[in-house]
């Protein structure tokens, strides 16, 4: 049964038992994707100082957990992020939607992490909060896509994880989920506690409410280091990778651009031709 | 260091390896002669077609009975290592089982990934893996620092796979190590999405779709192109995010990278994610209203012009050539 909690309410004289689910969603905060990306040129990482966005694909997972919870008829979502500089704005669209905390791993000495120490300090950071019964991560990250930090996290966390679900729902204290195969996708069932990657689309996530941003500014957001975590080295110096060389790739040409005059399709037609696929 | 014994991830249905299975092996096979795969389910199966593309021996788990491959296979491959059976290297696609599969024993053995990779080769004293990013406007090579086994997972497509005439593989059954509580997660049913054309990253000619649409209900115009043209439909991320196509038709960073001879793109503007899945494609023709849009940096033939207009015209003087 994992960790659901049983809640007693009295509702019209009738004793009802109802679930109480705890969720804690893993987000990540990265530059606006629509704005080219550039590297540091001294660590050739990639650079994070502006302002800090939630990556799209983590809205789902957002909107998935709020949904999970009033299924469950109660309970509660939280966040956690990782982040060098401290940058909580994406957290806080998170709480706009209506999480009620969240847990930042910031820290300097985060800089050029790899995925393993990653998925160490979010699954330290998850257990700050407390276990919760389902840990939800998107697939993987707009700007760095590893994709492998989900998995890595349920490991140290010793859970089962379903990833790359794009149907998720909790039975009897049990998760159902619909995983993305390469020919279709197969039903999955897990006993709680449990993590699940979500694919993007999964559930249209909710735009946060004028009330939710005001209510946001006085959730409670708690900042920690790595170190207060217990999560020693992390950075360059933890990470089993270091960066090689940067080079630029050969370019594509471009070759004819024309204007439609409605005739253009025709030198589709002759393209098509001359490579023989019609 | 010098590279003795490389692992690959295998994966194959009817006796026969998957295309991605091949491309990997034939890399491996480029870094050394001892080249072993492992399946997450039955291997001796594909012992032969794992020595067609040199293989030398398969680890076989064999069926797995509704248990999810990246728990089990990870398990199994951390015996292995730890009972001394040590590759230098192991190999994995990047795909669902792949990933799940590297992610949990990269935390076993305590090592780092290397992931969306493209080549891997030894320079100097050090293995060095290459990944593009930017949307492959930019090659960053990466080296491993710690022990081994080096754990890196290639993007589909990043090798030209041949076969090297070898003999079956030898089948070596290995045990699954009961996982615990992370082995708690059961398939209860397999689902095989029936498509009557070609896979989409198979296909030889690939019309894509994206937001320039419009609306969902325009997406079959693009169904009825890539039909005409025997090819596969395809999707950006706006619209699979939109809900307007399943994620399976996704192409892009995070979803499908092809190659194929055509790819078609309709009312893609080009953004990077979409650009990774399908700048290697031969030939590239895109047809969008924004002349700025970044897709015609890359295409051979670039309309500007209205989707709604170009591609009624294009299909009607296809189907009228019958």
């Amino acid at each position: 049964m994992g960790r659901l909690g049983g809640l007693i309410l009295h509702h019209r004289g009738a004793a009802v038992t109802m679930k109480v689910m705890k969720i804690v969603v893993c987000v990540k905060q990265i530059p606006d994707p629509a704005a080219p990306g550039s590297l540091d040129p001294s660590t050739h990482a990639l650079k994070r100082d502006g302002k800090l966005i939630l990556d799209d694909s983590d809205a789902y997972g957002v909107e998935m957990a709020l949904q999970l919870v009033t299924a469950a008829g109660g309970g509660e979502v939280s966040i956690v992020s990782m982040a060098p500089n401290g940058e909580t704005s994406g957290m806080r669209t998170a709480l706009a939607m209506g999480a009620v905390r969240g847990v930042l791993v910031s820290d300097p000495a985060l800089a050029g992490s790899d995925a393993l120490t990653t998925a160490r300090v979010l699954a330290a950071a998850v257990q700050k909060i407390g276990m919760p019964d389902l840990v939800i991560a998107a697939t993987e990250s707009t700007d760095g896509y590893t994709g492998t930090v989900p998995a890595q996290m349920a490991e140290v966390l010793g859970l089962p994880s379903v990833t790359f679900a794009k149907k998720v729902k909790v039975e009897g204290g049990v998760l159902k989920i619909d995983r993305q195969t390469e020919d279709g996708y197969d039903e999955v069932e897990c006993p709680l506690p449990a993590l699940v990657s979500v694919t993007a689309g999964v559930v249209e996530p909710r735009y946060p409410s004028f009330k939710g941003i005001m209510d946001a500014k006085k959730k409670e957001v708690i900042t920690v280091t790595a170190s207060d975590l217990g999560i020693t080295p992390v950075g360059w110096s933890g990470a089993g990778q270091k960066v090689s060389s940067v080079t630029q790739a050969e370019a594509r040409q471009a070759g004819q651009v024309i204007e439609d005059d409605g005739e253009a399709f025709n030198k589709i037609v002759a393209f098509l031709e001359t490579l023989k696929v019609i | 260091m010098t590279i003795n014994n490389v692992w690959v991830f295998a994966q194959g249905s009817n006796a026969t390896v998957s295309s991605f299975t091949a491309e990997l092996l034939t890399k491996a096979r480029s870094l050394t002669d001892n080249v072993s795969a492992f399946v997450a389910g039955d291997g001796a199966a594909l012992a032969e077609s794992l020595g067609k593309f040199g293989a030398k021996k398969v680890y076989s788990t064999g069926d797995l009975g509704g248990r999810l491959a990246g728990v089990a296979a990870a398990s199994a491959m951390a015996a292995l290592i730890s009972g001394g059976d040590k590759p230098d290297l192991i190999l994995f696609p990047q795909n669902y089982d792949g990933r799940d599969t590297i992610a949990r024993l990269s935390v076993k053995l305590g090592v780092t990934v290397l992931t969306n990779s493209v080549d891997i080769a030894v320079v100097g004293s050090e293995v060095v893996a290459t990944t593009p990013i930017f949307g492959g406007n930019v090659l960053f090579a990466t080296a491993f620092t710690g022990a081994g086994p080096h754990l890196a997972s290639f993007r589909p497509k990043s090798f030209a796979a041949q076969e090297s005439g070898g003999g079956a593989a030898e089948v070596a059954a290995v045990a699954v190590p009961d996982a615990g509580a992370t082995g708690a997660a059961k398939v209860t049913a397999v689902h095989v999405e029936e498509t009557s054309g070609p896979k989409l990253d198979e296909a030889n000619v690939v019309v894509a779709g994206g937001r320039g649409l419009g609306e969902s209900q325009n997406f079959a115009m693009v169904e009825e192109l890539s039909k005409l043209l025997h090819g596969a439909p395809g999707a950006s991320r706006a619209i699979v995010d939109a809900g307007w196509v399943p994620y399976s038709y996704q192409v892009g960073q995070t979803g499908k990278v092809v190659k194929p001879s055509v790819y078609i793109a309709a009312g893609i503007s080009g953004a990077t994610q979409h650009m990774v899945g399908m700048k290697g494609s031969k030939n590239i023709i895109a047809i969008n209203k924004d002349k700025e849009a970044p897709i015609f940096a890359v295409a051979d033939l670039g309309i500007v012009g209205d989707v709604h207009k170009v591609l009624p015209k294009l299909i009607e003087a296809l189907k009228s050539r019958g």
